[in-house]
């Protein structure tokens, strides 16, 4: 793909991997620190060993569950898999949270600068405010918005996780341990569980692979991939232009400087889109799975 | 009287007399003293005289305080043989007696006249009975009446031969006093002389030459067989027997039964060793042509028939096969030792059912014995099966009929492609091969058990029938006691089980061995294919209940292909299904925990509370599931339509946006250069 890029445009350097970079070399800007990158890179096996090891079982009915489960291994061991997928997932959690105490501490020195600052996850009014515009700006009613450093979309991403964290990870442990929950709890809620476990992994695996899909990497300006997430760099010309409000503010406040770092070699990116191709075509034939089971197959 | 001419002619202890030197004398007394009577008798009885009071038919005399008939029928006595002779002359101790005569008056002499079968008559086992004064004792008149006896060549006479079984079955017979209270060692003596060969020559042929009663017993010295003067003495019966049978030496090449020189080796078997006495019948007791004379011929390797086939008898196996003491004649009847070659006799093939009764009758009424009826050219034979002269017992290795050997002999016609798997048009396919990879054709064939179940334990040796056949062995009705043959303990439980029709009355179909194991695919029940097809066999009953399985974790599981999650009977049972309600169900109340602790050790009473075959399909049952699943739905649908919106409402924009950024980006370029 590489080559044949460096073949036809050869306008375009292929390292950089997107239209926004120019011929000429460039700093880029660091988005996203290494403990996230890795962090978001451990989420993606986790979550796709997930996807592929419950998913079996949930369309058990169906031809590729079965070459799957057995690809695997079977099911006691796509059961093994899927636990401690599930365990370095919530590893996973528990570090970012534990990255947030930290953050509090050096970073921003209290729980209300963190969570009510510029930087926040947490959705405050110009979100509500860069939604309405977006919509506006779809239509053709208004000039793109300003987005920060957060858009609207990815802190939906973003709390998604919690969300699924919390319902998945608390069902799965009920199905993991039931013996141990009945002591206490009816037997229905195994049944009860199951279901909440499994629709809402067919969420989080649907929305993951069609919407944040679509958002990130498969929008135009992006296609077919967004690399930030594992290169943590983005050309300063792209951040000038897609997150403009953002730019504007580092470059007032002139933090900017301290943010530029080189750009990673070609073999590191060559490496990135690899796996992001790989990702992205597992994602896609998880989809194409889930509308066969539940369309076609459905029983 | 042929009988008694032949006992004249050979039986030495019997008095030698004869007709014409007894009957001469005494017509030449009758001669002479005749014209005398009226004058050395004046005051003699004539018969009329006697007649006078005897013609009357009303007349009685009285003995022992009881009236009785004095009636002489002077017609009959008239026609008889004595019609010439006088009263007296029997009535003896009448002679000379006045009018009105004793009344005690003794019975009629036959003697001086019949002194020679007085004599012999004494000497016998009746005479002396007589003597002893044995009230059941037969005297003359008994068996050959009194006043109206006539020739015995006349047909109508008591003694004719036609005759002889009823006057001597008058007392032995079943029931009658002599057969009750005396010592007789045989029963059913008329019986079994009537079903006899000589019965069924005298009494349903006419044939009048044919033994009675007294051709063997002699007609007036019956002596037990333990007398040695009696004609069944051991060591007289074969002269009686010769006595019509006079040619037997000539036939009779072979007459020693193999079992009898085991038994008694320093004995000569007599006629009645091989032909029980009184139950003679016309079949082959015993070989007639010696296996030699057979052997002589085919004992020879190159001896072939005309159409090519080899009819060499190979004497050495031959040895060695169960019929070494059945000679060639006892199988191939049909020879016929009178002929210069007896063989030429044999015209149809060798009938096993004569010693094999049982089995014959059982492969007549198999669908094998009924093709055969119909000529068919498939139907197997009991050589097919057996061999022919080289028949080995089932417990010997080298036996076609060995356990182990028997589905290759099945095999033979009904394996793929040969003619019975052909004509086949049941649902059954490939069953040899089928068989061979089942538990049961692995245990015989691959560990030799040979306990295990192969062809005949199912579909038995000579009654086999097809499954639709009511009386088939593996009929439905019936598959249940032939599995059971061996899975005693399964039938029992299955027989207490809801799939029962004892227990549960219903039209449908319940489920039979066969219906779960199948046919001729048995495997082992921890076998992973078997365990992962029992849904679909419950299902197909059950579909309900099999379709909400499959909803479940342990369906799901077995649905990818595991064995190892919970199937239909290890929740259920499988030969002992009880209704929940039975306390001695696997699902009852009582049992259902336990029943979980089977796989899961730690089930508790709320463990078992579980829905194994919940659906969220069914809101009144299973309300929780229906709306948590809903609701579940709720959030999906909402999600992706608010997401999906937003992206499709994007997507037009960010393609716009893309070109309007390539011209950003030039632009920004030229500014830089």
């Amino acid at each position: 793909m590489e080559e044949e890029k460096e073949v036809a445009v050869d306008a375009v350097k292929p390292i950089k991997g997107s239209f926004y970079v120019s011929k000429k070399e460039r700093k880029e800007y660091l988005r996203f620190k290494s403990l996230n990158r890795v962090l978001h890179f451990l989420m993606i096996i986790c979550f796709f060993t997930l996807a592929f090891t419950g998913l079996t079982l949930k369309f058990s009915y169906t031809g590729w569950a079965v070459i799957l489960s057995h690809l695997m291994g079977g099911f006691e061991t796509a059961g093994y898999i899927h636990r401690f997928a599930a365990v370095i997932m919530v590893g996973v959690f528990i570090s970012h949270i534990i990255d947030l105490f930290k953050m509090r501490k050096k970073e921003y020195g209290s729980w209300k600068e963190l969570l009510l600052g510029p930087d926040s996850m947490l959705l405050n009014k110009k979100d509500f405010h860069d939604l309405i515009d977006s919509v506006k700006w779809f239509i053709g009613m208004g000039e793109r918005p300003d987005y920060g450093r957060w858009t609207y979309w990815e802190k939906f991403d973003y709390f998604a996780v919690f969300w699924g964290i919390f319902v998945i990870g608390s069902t799965g442990l009920t199905l993991w341990f039931p013996q141990f929950f009945t002591q206490f709890l009816p037997g229905w809620v195994i049944n009860v569980a199951t279901i909440i476990h499994s629709d809402e992994a067919l969420l989080a695996t649907g929305f993951i692979f069609t919407v944040h899909f679509f958002n990130t990497h498969l929008r135009p300006e992006k296609f077919p991939m967004d690399i930030v997430i594992f290169s943590g760099r983005v050309p300063i010309e792209e951040y000038k232009i897609d997150r403009p409000g953002e730019y504007k503010k580092l470059k007032e406040s002139e933090k900017l400087e301290e943010q530029l770092v080189d750009p990673y070699p070609d073999f590191v990116i060559k490496g990135i889109k690899i796996f992001g191709w790989i990702a992205l075509s597992l994602g896609f034939s998880i989809i194409v799975w889930i509308i066969y089971a539940m369309i076609f197959a459905y029983k | 009287m042929g009988y008694e001419k032949g006992l004249k002619r050979d039986d030495a202890r019997m008095k030698k007399y004869k007709l014409s030197s007894n009957i001469i004398p005494v017509c030449i007394y009758f001669l002479l003293i005749i014209p005398l009577l009226p004058l050395n008798n004046i005051y003699a009885q004539e018969n009329d005289d006697c007649l006078m009071c005897h013609g009357d038919n009303t007349l009685t005399g009285k003995k022992d305080g009881q009236a009785f008939s004095v009636f002489v029928d002077s017609k009959k006595l008239a026609s008889s043989v004595h019609g010439d002779v006088q009263c007296i002359d029997c009535h003896a101790d009448l002679a000379g007696s006045d009018f009105p005569h004793k009344t005690n008056v003794a019975p009629a002499q036959c003697v001086p006249c019949h002194d020679d079968e007085q004599t012999l008559y004494s000497e016998g086992i009746h005479g002396k009975a007589k003597v002893r004064g044995d009230p059941l004792a037969p005297i003359c008149q008994n068996c050959h009446g009194s006043h109206d006896i006539i020739p015995v060549k006349n047909p109508q006479s008591a003694v004719s031969p036609i005759k002889i079984p009823f006057v001597c079955g008058s007392c032995h017979k079943e029931g009658t006093k002599v057969q009750v209270q005396r010592h007789i060692p045989k029963d059913h003596i008329f019986e079994n002389y009537s079903e006899s060969m000589h019965g069924v020559g005298l009494l349903q042929k006419g044939l009048s030459v044919t033994a009675t009663c007294a051709s063997c017993h002699s007609p007036h010295k019956i002596l037990p067989p333990s007398d040695p003067q009696s004609t069944i003495a051991r060591k007289n019966i074969a002269k009686t027997c010769t006595q019509c049978h006079q040619e037997i030496e000539t036939v009779h090449r072979k007459i020693i039964k193999g079992k009898l020189w085991e038994q008694t080796p320093h004995v000569l078997p007599v006629c009645i060793d091989c032909h029980p006495p009184h139950k003679i019948k016309k079949v082959l007791y015993e070989e007639s042509v010696a296996n030699q004379d057979c052997l002589n011929c085919h004992g020879r390797t190159d001896l072939k028939s005309r159409d090519g086939r080899s009819m060499f008898v190979n004497v050495v196996r031959l040895q060695s096969s169960v019929h070494t003491k059945i000679t060639c004649s006892q199988c191939h009847n049909t020879v016929n030792p009178a002929i210069v070659r007896p063989c030429t006799g044999i015209t149809a093939k060798v009938d096993c059912s004569i010693c094999h009764a049982d089995q014959g009758d059982q492969y007549r009424e198999s669908i094998h014995g009924q093709l055969l009826a119909k000529n068919d050219l498939n139907a197997p034979t009991c050589e097919e099966c057996h061999g022919s002269h080289y028949v080995l017992n089932n417990k010997n290795p080298q036996s076609p009929i060995f356990h182990t050997n028997i589905p290759t002999l099945c095999a033979k016609c009904h394996r793929k492609g040969e003619p019975a798997a052909v004509r086949y048009v049941g649902q059954e396919k490939d069953i040899i091969e089928n068989y061979t990879e089942s538990i049961h054709g692995k245990g015989l064939l691959k560990s030799g058990l040979t306990v295990t179940a192969t062809c005949t334990d199912c579909h038995t040796a000579h009654h086999e029938l097809p499954h639709s056949d009511p009386n088939s062995s593996v009929n439905r009705n019936n598959i249940a006691k032939t599995c059971g043959g061996c899975h005693y303990g399964i039938e029992k439980q299955l027989e207490n089980s809801v799939h029962s029709p004892n227990i549960t009355k219903t039209n449908q179909k319940l489920p039979v061995c066969y219906d779960c194991h199948s046919a001729h695919k048995i495997s082992r029940t921890d076998n992973s294919g078997f365990r992962l097809e029992i849904m679909n066999i419950c299902g197909n009953c059950h579909k309900k209940y099999a379709d909400t399985y499959f909803t479940t974790y342990h369906g799901q599981v077995s649905r990818l292909g595991y064995a190892k999650t919970a199937k239909c009977w290890d929740c259920h049972g499988a030969h002992d299904i009880l209704p929940v309600e039975n306390a001695s169900s696997h699902l009852s109340f009582q049992n259902r925990v336990q029943t979980c602790k089977k796989c899961h050790e730690g089930a508790t009473r709320q463990f078992a509370g579980y829905f194994t075959h919940a659906t969220h399909h069914e809101p009144v049952k299973y309300p929780l599931m229906f709306w948590t699943f809903w609701g579940m739905t709720g959030l999906l649908v909402g999600t992706f339509f608010i997401a999906g919106i937003h992206t499709l409402l994007w997507l037009p924009r960010s393609l716009k946006w893309r070109s309007e950024l390539k011209q950003k980006i030039k632009e920004s370029e030229n500014d830089d250069e």
